[in-house]
């Protein structure tokens, strides 16, 4: 074992891939934001819920139907997106003529609703969710102990954010989407259904949450509080990068998790607030974000 | 876009301000006789809450900025005035001035920060301040962690009045509230109101007259964190214990859902939330998580059908400003 900064590289490495997950937890939710403010001009406050829900989704598909982590991993995602449609038609319809602000009260009411529904029926411990068979076990690296399930989540959530930037940027119907972000009225009276296209933003922001709460279940518990804490976190992130731009959201959730990491290593205390003092210093030197266009 | 508040309601707000003294009145005759009525801590709980969601309101109401982060004023001045009454032995008084500059500090600090940033991103910054404030909080050796500051001694004000006498505590909690009410309502009357709402209802014209808005707004962000934190320094005398609670990001969804259903923008709304959140609170305790649920559907409810809130739905009704 071999020693850098004065310390262990095991302890050094292990942190960063902590990080690494951290961050692609991070990215995967603050992508899913950036991509419903896009459309909708609201912070989606729910997001935390619908990430915990995304989770239990899993666990209650093993429990009850044992339905195993593949297939939860698409079948959860479609399902809480489908209850994401539902609240956008019932609720989220009706304020868009209103102040954004009121999309934010909306949001955080049904994010304590569904939370407050959770604790009820489990309780606030923690429910375990086993890793999958295929991706048990790890693989020495020679400088660290890489588990295959923690590679995994690395991977597909790299996937997945590119995948969602190459719709985004790269593509006819993303250029429609980003159409509609500039200019609604317009896009509309060429003859493109933008409301339904807000309704299909909104679902799909919102399985993006649900397939990082699939995710997580194997590494952090299932519980119904598992998301309001993230969510602020997330949204510092989302501070700090600027919601312009959707590499922004995808780098700034990957590179904040790397600094987590790195900070649990060398300053413990700290690891919990560094993102927030990161944010504060974003905003003294570059108001509008990393990434951002001036709001 | 719809603002917060009814437009005409304003426009007739210099003309009749009789509703407004007969409100007062209805409301402190409310308070002096509800001790008899209703447990002494209920109330002064309830008032502190109240004073709470008026200094919130200062905000969100007269210049439309949502803070979801006034827990760490409320939290922090509650931790300040409990440490420095228990361990250094200071007189009330004393202790809830420690306490609420600690807040209007506080508030120096994070408005500047949040002031940079309009809209949904300045709740989330004050969001995300209050959430680092809270692990220091956390972590923090003199805010004990877990357990909090417990057995704050409520002390003797200006040495002579004792103040664990319960009437004696409600007659303190009754006058600081009024007084910060009516400083709150003074406030949002003067010159200074006017260019508040003139930043509420549009920040480029207000800074194309030649108006300042960072500075108003940052005025007015430290008033709101000052009289917030002094309602979180009485609160902790109340109870005589300051906690994790306090800090936490729920209480900063308490006081919005306070005001929300009260009425943004609305001179007892404020009020009038506080008491029936609290009460709701206070009876619904032996039902659990359902006190959660509930307060989330208040906030969809208020939102899609009550947007003027209860005081402001009369007010609207009664065509008068309340």
């Amino acid at each position: 074992m071999f020693q850098i900064f004065g310390i262990p590289s095991q302890a050094l490495f292990g942190q960063l891939l902590l990080g690494l997950i951290n961050g692609s937890f991070y990215a995967l939710l603050s992508l899913g934001l950036a991509v419903i403010f896009g459309m909708l001009d609201i912070i989606n406050f729910t997001h935390g819920a619908q990430y915990m829900m995304g989770a239990f989704a899993a666990y209650l598909l093993l429990q009850h139907l044992g339905i195993g982590y593949w297939e939860a991993l698409v079948i959860a995602p479609i399902v809480i997106g489908l209850t994401g449609i539902v609240i956008e038609r019932l609720f989220l319809k009706h304020l868009r003529s209103l102040d954004p602000l009121y999309g934010l009260l909306l949001t955080f009411g049904l994010g304590l609703v569904i939370e407050g529904l959770f604790r009820n029926y489990y309780g606030s411990s923690g429910l375990p969710y086993q890793v999958p068979e295929a991706l048990q076990g790890g693989r020495n690296l020679g400088f660290m102990f890489l588990p295959n399930y923690r590679a995994w989540v690395i991977v597909l959530s790299l996937t997945v954010c590119l995948a969602t930037w190459f719709a985004i940027e790269r593509t006819r119907l993303g250029s429609y989407l980003r159409a509609a972000t500039e200019n609604p009225v317009l896009v509309r009276a060429f003859g493109i259904n933008v409301p339904r296209m807000v309704t299909l933003t909104y679902g799909f922001g919102v399985g993006l949450a649900a397939l990082a709460g699939v995710m997580a279940a194997p590494i952090y518990n299932v519980s119904p509080q598992m998301g309001s804490d993230l969510i602020i976190v997330v949204f510092a992130v989302v501070v700090i990068g600027g919601m312009g731009s959707i590499m922004g959201a995808i780098l700034t959730g990957f590179a904040l998790g790397i600094i987590e990491g790195l900070t649990k290593v060398f300053y413990p205390e700290a690891s919990n607030t560094v993102i927030f003092v990161i944010m504060a210093i974003v905003l003294l030197v570059r108001p509008a974000g990393l990434f951002g266009r001036s709001v | 876009m719809e603002g917060v508040i009814d437009p005409p309601l304003l426009a007739r707000h210099r003309e009749t301000n009789w509703s407004l003294a007969v409100a007062f009145v209805v409301m402190v005759a409310v308070f002096a006789i509800g001790p008899f009525v209703l447990y002494p801590v209920f109330l002064m709980k309830a008032l502190c809450f109240a004073l709470f969601a008026c200094a919130f309101n200062l905000l969100i109401g007269y210049v439309g900025l949502i803070s979801f982060g006034h827990a760490m004023f409320f939290g922090w001045a509650s931790y300040v005035t409990a440490y420095a009454a228990k361990s250094w032995g200071w007189p009330p008084e004393l202790a809830v001035l420690g306490g609420t500059a600690t807040a209007a500090v506080l508030g120096i600090v994070a408005g500047s920060l949040a002031i940079r940033r309009q809209g949904i991103y300045f709740a989330m910054i004050t969001l995300a301040l209050a959430q680092m404030l809270y692990f220091f909080a956390l972590q923090a050796k003199f805010t004990g962690g877990e357990d909090g500051i417990q057995g704050v001694p409520r002390g003797r004000l200006f040495g002579v009045f004792d103040l664990s006498n319960e009437m004696t505590m409600y007659l303190f909690i009754l006058v600081v509230f009024l007084a910060g009410f009516l400083l709150i309502y003074r406030i949002i009357n003067s010159p200074f109101g006017e260019v508040l709402k003139a930043i509420r209802e549009n920040e480029q014209r207000a800074i194309s007259l030649g108006y300042k808005t960072e500075r108003y707004k940052l005025v007015a962000f430290v008033l709101s964190a000052t009289l917030a934190g002094l309602a979180g320094s009485l609160n902790s005398l109340v109870f005589q214990l300051a906690s994790l609670t306090d800090v936490h990001w729920s209480m900063s969804g308490d006081v919005v859902l306070m005001t929300l259903l009260g009425g943004l923008g609305t001179v007892f709304g404020p009020v009038v939330g506080a008491f029936l959140v609290i009460a709701m609170q206070n009876y619904l305790a032996p039902f659990g998580q359902w006190v959660l649920v509930i307060q989330g559907a208040i906030f969809v409810v208020c939102v899609l059908l009550f947007r003027r809130g209860i005081v402001g739905e009369l007010a609207h009704l009664l065509r008068l400003p309340l």
